[in-house]
């Protein structure tokens, strides 16, 4: 049986196996005949011209991995941002793990998707945000059909969360190959601030296959910073669908990191619903082998006086491929609208691949927007200067890939993950830097 | 200290260098003068070590070694420095990083410990001092943005940073305001003892008014075609190179 068959007969038994509000079950039913209908992408959507799901479909994944609550701090210490003060919220094959988790009802909700879909005090933001910024593609609405588990975040209005909140979602392997469907839902309300970084880590060789879907909704004034990890392991695949919905005068930004998986697919959507709002997509992608990563991002101008700046760097090495494909639509009101992108790629290899597109519909004529891409290799002639100072070659590419990756980092406001991420980047580049950040 | 015996180089299919002998011994500071194109830049490019030249015939002594196989950080091991013409870039790195990550392969080639964080800052603040580098300077993006002025002291700042054998400056004094030249050539002078040495490449007999060389030589068309002392510089800021080309070419 093929993975979608299979997902469309066990979707009335996890319907009625669930708690079921009675606005969650018709969200669900509807997302549900939705992905029935169009069933999974192929490369004749646009969309997904040069990422195939092919490979990472025909396993026989388990949809409901049974639960083994055995994972010990200390052994998957190294997953978390440890040198800092956190909340965490975890979870092992889909399953909330209370063990690992360090959440909080204390004066804001840091807790689980699972008690905000079927409490009845929750009820309210869920029918006033679940599901509301999200789209009606197939993957996000079997995302939708089948969504239970996740991060539930919500920060009411004049609150600075002063610790970031992890969302880690751990798979063990238990299952000969595992399907994850983690959602999250994100509210942050007036003038609040909130930082959360979110990764997912396969622990063994097992295939894994994650279709995510993260809705954040970045209220008036609210200043939201999310960064992601993804540095999972060769037989991990994730296809992360995040959609942003601010009001006026809101700051958000996303940073991607991604240095590992199989197949990653970052469908990252901004909607700009206010005006003076700023929006920030940054990625860093480095990797090898036959990895592929594709970053699909969206910022939609619907306002005047809005910012966007989209900063993505990539370095492929091997048979390694990338896509990056960055839509920017401005809309008639979105008069004084300020887009920048940039797309800047090398390939380390002859056999690499990116296939790098920018697309702009602008409707307003009164607006700044601007886009660049690049395909390169080192520049021979900084690896000479660099050299003739008595640095080796192989530390020299390292240093001036870590140079070309900079941009990126500068933006990040943790510096724990700053140089976390700077050591993600030397041991993925075989160098040792030589100073810190 | 270097030994250059009927080097010859090309680069891809052109002949750039065509028999070049020249003894550097320590303490000595030479000048390879010449007009435009007559294979300056090539000849510094060649004993650094830059990979798109190929070195036909002849031999690069240095200290006894041959060197031609060698990689250009080796050769940088071995003390051989390189203060490029046109410094080139590198956004992201600070120039405290870069000298710390130079001097600290350098070291680690030795055989030698990382110079500790202590030792090093007092280096720094040593000879930026000597170069009249402000601090604020050290922190910024290597050559993001500097001037001409300040790449080329930046050059020299790197240089008295590693403590090179063999300092090759390649027309250093091009892009530099007369304050500026002084304080790179006094920096160079201050760093210059019985046991190192200097090549000064360059086009125009004013930065020799101040790095005062024990010999000059003559580039034309990838030979050294006249040597002498340092009064062979004068006559060269007088007379140009038409003389020279006559006299090569006869």
């Amino acid at each position: 049986m093929d993975l979608k068959d299979k997902l469309v007969s066990s979707f009335l038994a996890f319907e009625n196996r669930v708690d079921n509000d009675a606005y969650v079950h018709d969200v669900r039913t509807d997302a549900f005949k939705i992905f029935e209908e169009k069933g999974f992408p192929t490369k004749k959507d646009e969309a997904w011209k040069y990422t195939s799901l092919n490979s990472v479909l025909k396993q026989d994944y388990s949809l409901f991995p049974k639960q083994e609550d055995a994972l010990e701090y200390r052994d998957v210490k190294k997953y978390f941002i440890h040198d800092i003060d956190s909340y965490k919220i975890v979870f092992i094959d889909g399953k909330y793990s209370s063990h690992l988790s360090q959440t909080t009802h204390d004066g804001m909700d840091v807790c689980l998707m699972s008690a905000a879909l079927s409490k009845p005090k929750y009820q309210l933001v869920i029918q006033n945000y679940f599901n509301k910024v999200a789209t009606t593609d197939s993957l996000t609405s079997l995302n939708t059909a089948f969504s239970s588990e996740g991060a539930f975040i919500h920060i009411p209005k004049n609150k600075i969360v002063e610790k970031p909140i992890q969302i880690v979602h751990f798979s063990t392997g238990n299952e000969a190959a595992t399907m994850l469907q983690p959602r999250n839902l994100i509210v942050v309300d007036e003038n609040s601030h909130v930082q959360i970084i979110e990764r997912h880590q396969s622990l063994t060789e097992n295939p894994v296959l994650t279709n995510s879907v993260t809705e954040i909704f970045a209220n008036k004034r609210a200043i939201v910073d999310y960064y992601k990890i993804q540095n999972d392991n060769h037989n991990a695949s994730l296809i992360d669908n995040t959609f942003i919905n601010q009001k006026r005068e809101s700051h958000a930004s996303v940073h991607t990191f991604s240095f590992g998986g199989k197949l990653t697919r970052n469908n990252l959507n901004f909607f700009q619903n206010g005006e003076r709002i700023d929006s920030t997509l940054k990625g860093v992608t480095i990797i090898g082998d036959k990895q592929h990563v594709d970053h699909n991002t969206l910022v939609h101008h619907i306002e005047p006086n809005c910012e966007s700046h989209q900063d993505y760097k990539g370095i492929f090495d091997d048979n390694a491929t990338g896509v990056f494909n960055g839509k920017v639509i401005v809309e008639k009101e979105a008069q004084k609208t300020n887009a920048f992108q940039a797309n800047n790629n090398i390939l380390i290899s002859d056999k690499a691949t990116i296939n790098t597109k920018p697309q702009l519909e602008i409707f307003a004529d009164d607006v700044k927007c601007s886009h660049g891409c690049t395909i390169g290799q080192l520049d021979e002639s900084a690896m000479f200067y660099m050299r003739s100072r008595g640095i080796p070659e192989k530390e020299a590419k390292g240093l001036l890939m870590y140079a070309f990756s900079n941009n990126v980092l500068s933006s990040v406001k943790i510096p724990e993950i700053k140089q976390r991420i700077t050591k993600l980047i030397a041991n993925k580049l075989g160098v040792n830097i030589g100073f810190e950040v | 200290m270097l030994k250059i015996e009927n080097l010859h180089a090309r680069v891809e299919d052109k002949a750039i260098l065509r028999g070049i002998n020249l003894e550097v011994k320590p303490g000595e500071v030479h000048a390879i003068m010449g007009p435009n194109g007559s294979g300056k830049s090539t000849l510094s490019s060649v004993i650094a070590g830059k990979e798109e030249y190929e070195v036909t015939d002849g031999n690069i002594i240095f200290d006894g070694e041959d060197i031609d196989e060698l990689a250009a950080e080796e050769r940088a091991h071995k003390g051989i420095f390189l203060s490029f013409q046109y410094p080139v870039e590198i956004p992201g790195v600070s120039v405290t990083n870069f000298m710390k990550t130079a001097i600290n392969e350098t070291r680690k080639a030795q055989g030698l410990e990382e110079m500790p964080a202590k030792d090093m800052l007092k280096l720094i603040r040593e000879k930026s001092e000597l170069l009249e580098i402000d601090r604020k300077f050290l922190s910024r993006s290597l050559n993001e943005g500097f001037s001409g002025g300040e790449k080329k002291r930046n050059e020299i700042f790197q240089m008295a940073m590693l403590e090179p054998k063999l300092a090759i400056l390649d027309e250093t004094d091009s892009g530099l305001d007369i304050d500026a030249l002084r304080i790179v050539a006094n920096g160079v002078n201050k760093l210059k003892n019985e046991n190192n040495a200097v090549v000064v490449i360059t086009h125009y007999q004013r930065l020799l008014d101040y790095i005062v060389p024990d010999f000059v030589h003559v580039l034309y068309d990838g030979r050294i075609v006249k040597s002498g002392g340092k009064e062979l510089a004068h006559e060269l800021e007088e007379k140009g190179y038409d003389w020279i080309k006559e006299e090569a070419n006869a």
